[in-house]
């Protein structure tokens, strides 16, 4: 299904074809993929290298156990087609970074085949779906780091990145825009990051995507496509998805041809440019590697795997809508994994399900972003939040006081009941005391009374505000509502 | 040579034991012969501290009544075996000076079980040759002369050349060799010695320098049969570091000893009977039929019939392999660097094109010729098409024997520089131990006899896989009847 | 199947081996005299076999996740021909 995106060019409208390869280091494991060293982020320069890793005279590679099964559970994630024989193959080329002179990879015979992820692409609109094929996963080796500027006329290698996992995920062109591009990238990391294969952390490299991208006139065969490598953040995406498109129509138009070349996006300029042209890179000679045999996967390794998955985002999403809680919200709700398990939780300490939707959305998230914490870092418990909605449920203080109270809560850190108990708050549906503060406010406004008798209806609203306030808060706003009603006739 | 240093393993072993003299007089006698032995060329690197201390070690675990299988024997390791601070060269430039701050798996278990290292054993660079002739630091030259009087220097074979020059002078017990493609087997036929290449898989691979990733197997070279069974018994087993690894127990090779081969048949291949061969060899070869009906076994003729494309096939995945294999010989993190140089590509291409001698870089480029774009499909996959067809032919024929008897070389070692100019020629110095290369199954070298010159022919056995002992027993039962008490006479 | 020198020169760049002209031009005949005596492999029948992607039956074992290796910096770096400041230095590599 193509979207109604369009490049207007001097010729006419034309067509975007978007495909991701998607890096994702396999973040869940604290050892690399054929090596037992350590993968942790930010180490000092090769300290987590080990000499298979350095490609020592006489280095074997043996494969991690649980690379394997991250790979699995992710391809499963992604409902893809999970091959119980798949190969590694050596992939040969030269640089710095790379130091047996070849990366163990993946090419003939992939660990995942095809598979397929659902995009929403209005949060608001659930017509907005669109299936996006995955073409397969593999599993290979990440490269070292290069470092250019510690020196006037030396570079330096730093191997601790050398033989990280990495699964590579690459989609089907069946992107067509910079938006559907993004939330492509957007729902692909949420579903790594609920099964936890990968952090999904692009701004630290744990994930990283090479956009390819072409363009035609509708109707046309596919164009010649350029490859945008290492891009690293959702934004630059699909910034590079319009750039790259927009370079390309001019190219054409003005009778060139695109070349299929690699290309980096400059964030700073907004632009692509060619990678200067490393002659013969692209012939790998790929074969298989002779150091390691064919990868067999037993049914009880696939079962454990799939047993292993989490409930999923759109999983998830269709059972909070199922409870009731908006299309919006639920989308908003599961995002990420982090709030989705926190809302669960909200839910099983009893919470209902629609007013949680809508306190979380409004309130809390509110207060995250005002304070700029994440909701890992919120000191609220899920329990906590449940207890305040409680209060409110069961009428024990109002809507207004609850706001008031959730403010202390974030300050002190304190339970809602005991706020509430401590600091008298609780609201009052006595309708003596409530009945005595209607009369004094009506009495007070006669003139406003009379207005309102008269037919002007919005100074209830006025009423209402002089009642509560004279209650400092803490009247049952229902029975106000009421009592005012019955007063006011 | 020293009474000492003509002394086999077991006898070392007992002797040592037993008190009839000391592991410091072993390691003593060993030293001087090495140091002696210089003309040959066969060491790259001496140790004679390290074999002292290990024999100090050995005299010590005697006296408290606690010897290990090897302990106070003197061995020579091939240079393509990491020692761990001590030269590693792969017969290379490019690794000159190289020492790895780790020990191969295989040399470290030689060593805990109380082996002595005697030095580093000159070898065809990076284990690709079959005459000695490409080390980087200059060929080994073998003990065995023709008795034309003529004084040429021969080839001790290759790529474990100093090894097997090594042994067969007196100059090690034992020593270790590696296998790709021969070049355990046909040194030892070509210096009258015992050699022996496991089964693929049985010995570790790791920290030894790979060539050829597929088909590289460690071995023992010494002067019996239960020599190489001894040596064997303590460098196989399951490692956990190698992928590749089998993981089975090592059996009692040594223990499991047998030269009465009743009940066993003998596979003799039509296919091995080719043109060019000296008719000595066919002779020694229907020799050694004989004998091993004298020893039991019922002679059966077989068919390998893919036995003529098996070369052709090895240099092309042999090759292949270690165009990908050697890739990480480029100057950034050890070995040779090329200075003075512009750029990062020129580095690799300088310190490249200056530490690899010219064998070397032909099989790189073969190699990666055969991978490259448009023709991988018609030579490489074609060529492991064909090693399934040949390993299928083994298997085939072992339904009808139990082992198979051939000669080990189509000739008796020839005079240094004879065959430099035509790689192809070299090449086929592996003819009949290739096959059994790329099959994976284990093969042994055994002396038969000398050749009109005077120069050692050996017989070779292939045996099922992981059949080590069937191997093993056969080439007891030629040894016994051989009567091959042959030594080198000491021109050096 | 023949090579030229050019197609020698490109299988040099591919393997990073700097070849001088003469060096080239020598190497023709040599890949030429080798691929021709390979080529006999193209009379072999082979259809539907399958190429030896194990040489001796073997499944292929995998390693639990620990962390076991790594963190022996000075060892990575003892035989580095230029090691500064705990990196391998190269040549500038621009890109």
């Amino acid at each position: 299904m193509v979207s109604d995106y369009r490049i207007k060019g001097e010729t006419g409208e034309w067509e975007v074809v978007v495909g991701l390869e998607v890096h994702a280091q396999i973040t869940a494991t604290a050892s690399k993929l054929f090596s037992g060293a350590s993968t942790t982020f930010g180490a000092e320069p090769n300290t987590q290298v080990s000499l298979v890793d350095a490609a020592m005279p006489g280095m074997l590679p043996v494969p991690n156990k649980e690379c394997i099964r991250q790979a699995v559970r992710t391809g499963m994630a992604l409902d893809a087609v999970i091959n119980r024989w798949s190969r590694f193959d050596r992939k040969n080329y030269f640089y710095a970074d790379l130091p047996q002179g070849y990366q163990i990879s993946q090419l003939y015979h992939p660990l995942v085949g095809a598979g397929e992820v659902e995009i929403l692409l209005d949060d608001k609109d659930e017509n907005s779906v669109k299936q996006i094929g995955i073409e397969r996963i593999h599993v290979e080796q990440d490269a070292g780091k290069l470092m250019h500027d510690q020196h006037p006329t030396m570079s330096y290698v730093d191997l601790n990145r050398s033989g990280v996992a990495l699964m590579e995920i690459v989609s089907r062109p069946d992107m067509n825009s910079p938006a559907e591009a993004g939330a492509y990238l957007r729902k692909l990391r949420a579903i790594l990051r609920y099964v936890g294969s990968c952090d999904g952390n692009m701004e630290e490299g744990s994930m990283r995507a090479d956009v390819n991208v072409s363009v035609r006139k509708p109707g046309e065969d596919f164009g010649t496509r350029t490859e945008t490598k290492n891009v690293n953040s959702v934004r630059f995406v699909m910034a590079v998805v319009e750039h790259e498109a927009k370079r390309q129509v001019e190219v054409l138009e003005s009778g060139g041809s695109i070349v299929q070349e690699t290309r980096l996006y400059d964030p700073d300029k907004g632009v692509t440019r060619s990678l200067r042209s490393k002659e013969d890179a692209h012939d790998y000679r790929y074969f298989p590697d002779p150091d390691l045999l064919p990868l067999e996967l037993t049914e009880d390794f696939l079962a454990e795997c799939k047993a292993s998955l989490p409930e999923l985002p759109d999983a998830k999403r269709k059972r909070f809508e199922g409870l009731g809680i908006t299309p919006y919200n639920a989308s908003v709700l599961t995002v990420e994994v982090e709030t989705a398990r926190w809302f669960d939780a909200l839910l099983d300490a009893g919470a209902e399900p629609k007013q949680a939707a809508n306190w979380v959305v409004a309130e809390l998230f509110g207060a995250l972003n005002r304070r700029g914490d994440t909701i890992s870092d919120t000191p609220i418990s899920p329990e906590e939040a449940a207890e305040l909605l409680k209060l409110v449920a069961d009428g024990t203080i109002s809507g207004t006081i609850a706001k008031q109270v959730f403010e202390i809560m974030l300050e002190t850190g304190e339970a809602p009941s005991r706020i509430v108990e401590e600091r008298g708050l609780k609201q009052t549906s006595d309708t003596g005391a409530i009945d005595a503060a209607v009369d004094a406010v009506l009495a007070a406004n006669a003139d406003k009374v009379a207005e309102y008798k008269g037919g002007k209806q919005a100074l209830f609203g006025f009423f209402v505000g002089q009642v509560m306030k004279a209650m400092q808060g803490k009247a049952n706003p229902g029975v106000v509502n009421e009592r005012l009603r019955a007063k006011l006739g | 040579m020293s009474e000492l240093t003509s002394k086999t393993i077991a006898e070392l072993r007992d002797g040592i034991g037993g008190g009839d003299f000391s592991a410091r007089e072993v390691a003593e006698a060993y030293n001087a012969a090495v140091a002696a032995g210089r003309p040959l060329n066969a060491y790259t690197v001496e140790t004679p501290d390290l074999a002292l201390a290990a024999a100090d070690a050995a005299d010590e675990a005697r006296a408290a009544g606690a010897l290990k299988p090897l302990s106070g024997v003197p061995l020579g390791i091939k240079d393509l075996f990491a020692t761990e601070g001590v030269d590693t060269t792969a017969g290379s430039n490019i690794l000159k000076g190289f020492k790895p701050p780790y020990e191969s798996t295989v040399s470290g278990k030689l060593k805990a079980a109380g082996a002595g290292m005697l030095g580093k054993l000159n070898m065809d660079e990076f284990a690709m040759g079959s005459s000695n002739e490409t080390s980087a630091y200059g060929p080994v030259i073998s003990p065995w002369k023709r008795s034309d009087g003529g004084n040429a220097a021969l080839t001790p074979g290759g790529s474990s050349g100093g090894s097997a020059a090594a042994v067969a002078a007196g100059l090690a017990a034992g020593v270790t060799g590696t296998d790709t493609g021969g070049s355990i087997r046909q040194p030892a036929a070509f210096t009258g010695i015992c050699g022996i290449k496991p089964t693929y898989g049985r010995c570790s691979r790791w920290g030894i320098v790979a060539f050829a990733s597929s088909l590289d197997q460690a071995g023992p070279m010494a002067r019996t049969v239960r020599d190489c069974a001894i040596l064997l018994e303590v460098m196989a087993g399951f490692d956990p570091k190698d992928a590749t690894s089998l993981d089975v127990p090592v059996p009692r090779w040594e223990a499991g000893l047998s030269s009465g081969l009743k009940g066993k048949r003998v596979g003799i291949p039509t296919e091995y009977r080719i043109d060019g061969v000296p008719a000595e060899i066919d002779a020694l070869w229907e020799q050694g039929v004989e004998w091993l009906r004298d020893a039991g076994a019922e002679p059966v003729k077989i068919s390998l019939p893919h036995t003529a494309h098996a070369l052709p096939t090895y240099y092309i995945i042999a090759p292949a392999e270690a165009s990908s294999n050697l890739a990480r010989y480029d100057g950034v993190r050890y070995g040779l660097r090329k200075e003075g140089v512009k750029s990062l590509d020129d580095m690799y291409a300088a310190t490249r094109a200056a530490g690899f001698g010219a064998e070397v870089k032909r099989r790189i480029m073969i190699g990666t010729y055969v991978l490259s774009a448009g023709f991988y499909e018609a030579y490489f996959t074609k060529a492991q098409k064909v090693r399934t067809l040949i390993k299928r032919d083994f298997a085939e024929a072992f339904k009808e024997c139990d082992i198979i008897l051939t000669p080990t070389a189509p000739s008796a070692a020839f005079g240094l520089g004879e065959k430099m100019s035509d790689p192809l020629a070299m090449y086929l110095n592996d003819v009949f131990a290739v096959p059994a290369s790329l099959a994976g199954l284990p093969a042994m070298s055994v002396p038969g006899g000398l050749d009109g010159q005077g120069v050692p022919l050996g017989l070779h056995l292939i045996g099922r896989e992981l059949d080590e002992q069937g191997v093993l027993n056969a080439a007891l039962a030629i040894e016994e009847r051989a009567g091959f008490t042959a030594r080198p006479e000491k021109w050096w | 199947m023949s090579v030229n020198a050019e197609q020698v020169r490109h299988v040099a760049k591919l393997a990073r081996i700097a070849m001088s002209d003469a060096e080239v031009e020598a190497m023709v005949p040599e890949f030429n005299n080798i691929l021709g005596w390979v080529e006999q492999l193209a009379e072999v029948d082979t259809d539907g076999v399958e190429p030896l992607t194990a040489v001796i039956a073997n499944d292929l074992r995998l390693r639990d996740d620990v962390v076991n290796d790594g963190d022996c910096r000075d060892a990575v770096l003892k035989n580095a021909p230029d090691a500064q400041h705990g990196f391998f230095a190269v040549p500038k590599v621009i890109e």
